[in-house]
């Protein structure tokens, strides 16, 4: 076969259409964006709760970006319980006291990881959570330990305000 | 198409149909040539017609007094139901209308693996009949999310993050999916936008399974390739459009059965509870017609996995035409292949009810061996039996062996009435 020799043409029909998709690329991109969480969703990143009526052994549950949130004042007993797990037995190693960087308190997103249900307090094997939709069980320090949830029930970023408010996000 | 010298009676007709061909195209369509031995599972096809339209009638119609908003959707489902004329009908068959549907689309789809429909030269009507049922189970999770109850919320939320298994971007998709960081108001006026949209898709796409089927024509019980027109067929109407119809009717039957007398008892109680973000009911389950690919979903213990077996479990069926290795299309004439298709019928039946138990213990197991069951006949069964199996003599027309003529169909009535 000849080689085919490049023409103009070819160089123009090849400029055309590196243009018309980098256009079509610059059009399109606005309509996949719109869907992705707008100003005013992202205005609502932060709550402050008042946390003076919590006694322990109790938990709170208040709602931060659409999805609940665990505030759960813990007793000795249970954060006894958390600290003494060997990490070799978790799923996903994490120590209790990164999680919880005042023992007492421990604040999480009552997600399931799996597919996103709100898990129960008090239930299951580890006496923590347990999720009724696809049965994972969450330790007292809300981590999991059997089913198929595949992480801890997150931490979301919190502080205490003063000692009886806790600001999340 | 056949008719191409049609031309129609008067003066007017002509110069019409010399302009836009509709007259030439109703004429194809009444006389086209059917197989005279087609059976009761034939008359689907027209069901499920039946089924879109009213779908999207009573679509429509519930729209105009539907509001789009999380605050306000669960009591504007009330207001259709309490205060709006005949809403409480109207919605009542347009929610049994989408069960209606799915149970057609069923045995439509059971139908063609019995007469093995999506074989050569059919492969292009099968795959678009795939896309429009992955379609038909998206529009019917939309829709479920609509009135924005418990059952709703938590079935989207669920369902999203199966998105979530996807390695790195997951977290990401789903974010994009909910336009904000759980399922909310975004969410639910997109919802309601695609589910508007999918069943116009779905049109479209039936227009095409119809062409593409007059192609080649209809499949047949006997699965051989026949004349047409000739002895062996019939025009499709007044002989298959009465056939359909009849069929239509006794369905009729059980979807008012249904509308009237058990209009709650497909649904679930819980999405009577408006949603509520902070608690999860204690048993998710999706509506009937997705529960073997729910089952499928939680059999596999890891999350990636078992989003990846689900959507295989459906994906598979599109590449069925090159995984069913047998010359002979009707089950009729593959003593094994029959056998088989029945225990595939009890296997997604089996699925169909592990998957609204809860998954654990024996339930589990059950499920685990009826999904390894599934991928088997599909992957394995299927391509081995091809090669292995001996079929029955299959007849050279449908009218010969009616008529005595030829000894090919008593031969194998013979052999089938001894297999069983």
């Amino acid at each position: 076969m000849s080689e085919k020799k490049t023409k103009r043409r070819d160089f123009l029909f090849t400029a055309t259409t590196a243009v018309g998709a980098v256009g079509a690329a610059a059009v399109v991109w606005p309509m996949i964006d719109q869907m992705n969480p707008d100003a005013s969703v992202k205005a609502l990143a932060s709550t402050e709760v008042d946390v003076s009526s919590l006694t322990p052994g109790n938990t709170l549950t208040v709602l931060w970006r659409g999805k609940p949130v665990f505030i759960r004042r813990r007793t000795q007993e249970e954060i006894d319980e958390a600290r003494a797990v060997k990490m070799e037995d978790l799923i996903h190693p994490e120590k209790d006291e990164d999680r919880a960087k005042n023992p007492e308190w421990l604040v999480m997103l009552g997600v399931c990881t799996h597919l996103g249900c709100v898990p129960l307090n008090d239930k299951g094997d580890y006496n923590g959570w347990f999720c009724p939709c696809h049965g994972s069980h969450y330790d007292t320090s809300g981590r999991i330990r059997k089913g198929p949830a595949p992480w801890n029930m997150e931490v979301p970023k919190y502080e205490f305000v003063d000692a009886n408010t806790i600001k999340i996000g | 198409m056949s008719d191409h010298d049609y031309r129609p009676k008067s003066k007017v007709g002509q110069w019409f149909n010399d302009r836009l061909p509709l007259l030439t195209l109703a004429n194809h369509l009444t006389d086209y040539p059917t197989p005279k031995n087609l059976n009761y599972w034939w008359t689907f096809g027209g069901i499920l017609t039946f089924c879109l339209i009213t779908q999207i009638v009573t679509g429509l119609t519930l729209a105009m007094h539907y509001i789009a908003h999380a605050d306000m959707a669960f009591e504007s489902v009330e207001h259709i139901m309490r205060d709006v004329n005949y809403g409480w009908l109207i919605r009542y068959i347009h929610a049994n209308g989408a069960s209606m549907f799915f149970l057609a689309v069923y045995i439509h789809i059971f139908r063609s693996l019995f007469y093995g429909s999506y074989k050569a030269p059919r492969e292009i009507i099968w795959i678009i009949g795939i896309i429009i049922y992955l379609l038909m189970m998206a529009a019917a999770f939309m829709g479920y999310v609509l009135p924005w109850g418990q059952m709703s919320f938590w079935g989207a939320t669920v369902i999203t993050n199966l998105f979530s298994a996807i390695p790195f971007v997951g977290e990401g998709i789903v974010t994009w999916l909910w336009g904000g960081y759980s399922v909310d108001n975004p969410t639910l006026t997109r919802f309601f936008t695609l589910h508007y949209l999918i069943p116009f898709l779905i049109l479209g796409l039936v227009v095409l399974h119809i062409w593409a089927l007059h192609v080649p024509g209809n499949n047949n019980p006997v699965g051989i390739d026949i004349k047409k027109p000739s002895k062996d067929t019939v025009p499709f109407h007044p002989y298959i459009v009465i056939k359909d119809g009849f069929a239509l009717l006794m369905f009729m039957i059980v979807f008012a059965f249904f509308v009237f007398y058990a209009p709650n008892i497909l649904g679930h109680a819980d999405n009577y509870i408006e949603a509520n973000p902070m608690v999860t009911p204690a048993h998710i389950v999706p509506e009937w017609y997705l529960l073997p690919f729910y089952a499928i979903l939680r059999s596999v213990p890891d999350k990636l996995l078992g989003v990846v077996a689900m959507l295989s479990a459906i994906l598979i069926l599109a590449v069925l035409p090159w995984l069913d290795t047998s010359k002979i299309r009707s089950a009729v004439f593959r003593p094994l292949y029959k056998q088989f298709y029945w225990i595939l019928v009890a296997d997604v039946l089996i699925l169909g009810y592990v998957g609204a138990m809860p998954a654990e213990g024996l339930y589990l197991l059950i499920a685990r061996v009826a999904t390894a069951y599934y991928f088997l006949h599909f992957l394995v069964i299927l391509p081995v039996l091809g090669f292995k199996e001996k079929t029955l003599p299959v007849p050279l027309s449908i009218t010969e062996p009616v008529l005595g003529g030829s000894p090919n169909l008593a031969a194998a009535r013979n052999k089938e009435s001894k297999i069983e």
